[in-house]
């Protein structure tokens, strides 16, 4: 049921812009890989690739070991959602959803008692009992969403696509919708491939992350991995915020403005670097070795925690430190802070 | 978007100020009087050029009392007239909505070259006047035109017989059901299709469930008014007629025949079925609006 889906050096030109450039991906059978970038960058074009909606330039996709390109559309069985969902809207739901199913050649179509049974069945998994009569433009978009989920399920894929599956939706129900296609997806464990420009929901849905940016996949991983060690700057600065410290790496120092402020550095990268620190990977300390002076010129909520914003000589942007404890600082407080952990990246 | 492609609605609409409150007028902006002007202005162009027309056209058809009028309309020149226009829009009409839906498909679901070409090219027979196509036609299957004598050596005749009706029909109308189509099937764009595609739809199944239902309001307004003017164009027909009368003769030549020959109450009688032709559709047309017109703006909407 579920394959294995293999990307292979994809290139995707449109006229002379360059879309994609040499794309590769491997994705394991059952997995859940969330395709990530900012918008433009390509993310669309490589799903679309993928269903067989749009053809390399060179490269070549596989489901398990069969090259996509002997596959008819209809043999991919590919379920695609898109990114506005693109449900018939002369059609019920119910017909919507049996769609697929009637669509067979006569020979594997089912009986019209057992895709009326199916049709239920897929409105009880995506929680829309009753709703077959409805038109799609009776629905809400979360309805909507979940009404084309059921419609590309229904024909079994081997393959779940979703384009910004949240995109249209508003902050509370993307967060239940969330949970909800994490939960389904344990369930029928389709290998899927979902596009979103948002880090967030990247990193708590996916197995794996695949990062886009201007058409170069930048870095693939489990979401700790990209999180954590970021392959690169965009990674780094994409997937979260961030401070940047200009920073001379001495051995396995890293000096700013001459005064060491990280050590253990593992890489062998003498020379200048921006380090990237996490607003959480910085902490308050008495004293101390590698602790950087400065004074808190700000102090603001972000959501569960109070981010303290501290002015250093030497750098134009204030640190940004997120408090870990309720115990704050007062503004105009002097202080040191340490840092925890940091991603070096040489600057030319 | 929709308005632009919805002129109908407009017009439909524009009454409805008269009825508004007063307090919406002065949202609008404009004093009462530059309003009443405005409504008499039109009201009395409406009457004016328009109804007093239709109106004579009934008037007249009966001047000869109900028995001239059945006369004049079953005499066998006019039956035949009315079978030979019936028929040029049974051929040209299907053949315009086949043709015009390719070409609305065309351009709006694929980029090619030359599509701006064909964009213009749709709409040369609104731009052309009809008595110009219909000379080319002469010109081009005439006896005397390029293709006369190979026509004749062949036994064909074009000119002065059917093909030559259908012909010069088929090129004035063309354009109603295509230029319907473009603008409404390029608002849809084509993801419904490629939905379908992927759900394992084959392109007929497509075209049939989902491209022909999505457009089919727009479908039915373009036939509407291709058969309206199909079966009431005098220009281009006049020319490649020759006016033979029982053979080539349509409605609208045979009004002009009669009337030339100071029969004015058999050539109103006559004329009076073609104006009912056009509120027909007229009626049809409002009718659609006002019983699916929420489908038909959800449709367009988007
Ligand atoms: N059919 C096309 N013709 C020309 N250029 C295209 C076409 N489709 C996409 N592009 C270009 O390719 C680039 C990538 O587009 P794509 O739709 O894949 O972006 P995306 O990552 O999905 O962005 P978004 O988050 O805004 O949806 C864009 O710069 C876009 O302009
Ligand atoms: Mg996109």
């Amino acid at each position: 049921m579920t394959v294995a889906v293999t990307i292979e050096s994809i290139d995707k030109r449109f006229l002379a812009f360059q879309a994609l450039r040499n794309v590769s991906l491997d994705i394991q059978p059952g997995e859940l890989v969330a395709l990530l970038g900012p918008s433009g960058s390509g993310k669309t074009t490589l799903l679309r690739l993928i269903a067989g909606l749009e053809q390399a330039d060179a490269g070549r996709v596989l489901f398990g070991d069969t090259d996509t390109r002997d596959l008819s559309l209809r043999d991919r069985r590919i379920g695609f959602v898109f990114q506005h969902y693109a449900l018939f809207k002369t059609m019920t739901v119910a017909d919507n959803i049996a769609f697929g199913l009637r669509s067979r050649p006569r020979a594997e179509r089912p009986d019209s008692a057992e895709i009326k049974r199916r049709v239920q069945a897929l409105l009880e998994l995506v929680q829309l009992p009753g709703l077959e009569r409805r038109y799609p433009s009776q629905l809400s978009g979360g309805q909507r969403q979940r009404v084309a989920l059921a419609r590309a399920l229904a024909i079994e894929p081997q393959v779940l696509l979703l384009d910004e599956p949240f995109g249209a939706l508003d902050a509370r129900i993307r967060k239940d919708l969330r949970a909800w296609l994490r939960d389904l997806h344990s369930r029928t464990g389709h290998t899927t491939v979902f596009v979103t420009h948002d880090q967030e929901e990247a990193l708590e849905l996916a197995d794996r992350v695949a990062i886009l940016h201007e058409g170069k996949l930048e870095q693939v991983g489990t979401p700790d991995d990209v999180y954590d060690h970021p392959a690169t700057p965009f990674v780094c600065e994409f997937l979260g915020e961030a401070n940047r410290l200009p920073v001379r790496i001495v051995g396995s120092q890293a000096f700013l403005d001459d005064r060491p402020v990280l050590g253990g550095l593992s890489q062998n990268q003498s020379g200048a670097a921006a380090l990237y620190v996490r607003p959480h990977h910085l902490k308050f300390v008495d004293d101390g070795p590698l602790s950087i002076p400065g004074v808190v010129e700000e102090l603001r909520r972000t959501g569960p925690l109070r981010r303290a914003e501290i002015a250093v000589s030497g750098l134009t942007k204030r640190l940004a430190l997120d408090l870990t404890s309720q115990v704050a600082p007062a503004i105009g407080e002097r202080v040191r802070v340490k840092i925890t952990h940091a991603t070096a990246f040489a600057t030319a | 978007m929709s308005d632009a492609t919805l002129p109908r609605h407009d017009a439909a609409a524009a009454p409805a100020p008269a009825a508004k409150p007063q307090s919406a007028r002065s949202v609008v902006g404009e004093s009462p009087i530059i309003q009443a002007a405005l409504i008499t202005v039109s009201l009395a162009f409406l009457l004016l050029f328009l109804l007093l027309p239709l109106i004579t056209v009934f008037v007249e058809a009966g001047a000869r009392g109900w028995s001239g009028y059945r006369e004049a309309i079953t005499e066998p020149d006019a039956v035949s007239a009315i079978r030979l226009t019936l028929l040029v829009a049974a051929i040209a009409v299907p053949f315009n909505v086949v043709v015009g839906v390719a070409a609305a498909w065309a351009i709006a679901k694929f980029e090619f070259r030359g599509k701006n070409l064909l964009i213009s090219l749709i709409d040369l027979p609104f731009s052309v006047s009809p008595v110009i196509s219909g000379l080319v036609y002469v010109l081009l299957f005439g006896a005397q035109g390029y293709l006369g004598p190979f026509l004749r050596a062949n036994g064909i005749e074009i000119i002065f017989a059917l093909p030559g009706l259908v012909l010069a029909t088929i090129f004035v109308t063309f354009p109603f059901v295509a230029r319907e189509l473009i603008p409404h099937m390029q608002a849809i764009g084509s993801t419904d299709e490629e939905a379908a595609l992927t759900l394992g739809a084959s392109p007929w199944r497509v075209f049939f469930s989902i491209t022909l239902p999505n457009v089919k309001w727009s479908l039915f307004y373009g036939v509407l008014l291709c058969n309206a003017r199909a079966m009431g164009e005098f220009g281009a027909v006049a020319v490649v007629s020759g006016k033979i009368r029982g053979l080539t003769n349509t409605m609208p030549l045979h009004v002009e025949i009669l009337y030339n020959e100071y029969m004015s109450a058999a050539a109103f009688a006559v004329a009076s079925l073609l104006a009912g032709l056009a509120l027909v559709t007229l009626a049809l047309k409002a009718l659609l609006e006002w019983r699916y017109g929420d489908a038909i703006a959800a449709s367009r909407r988007h």
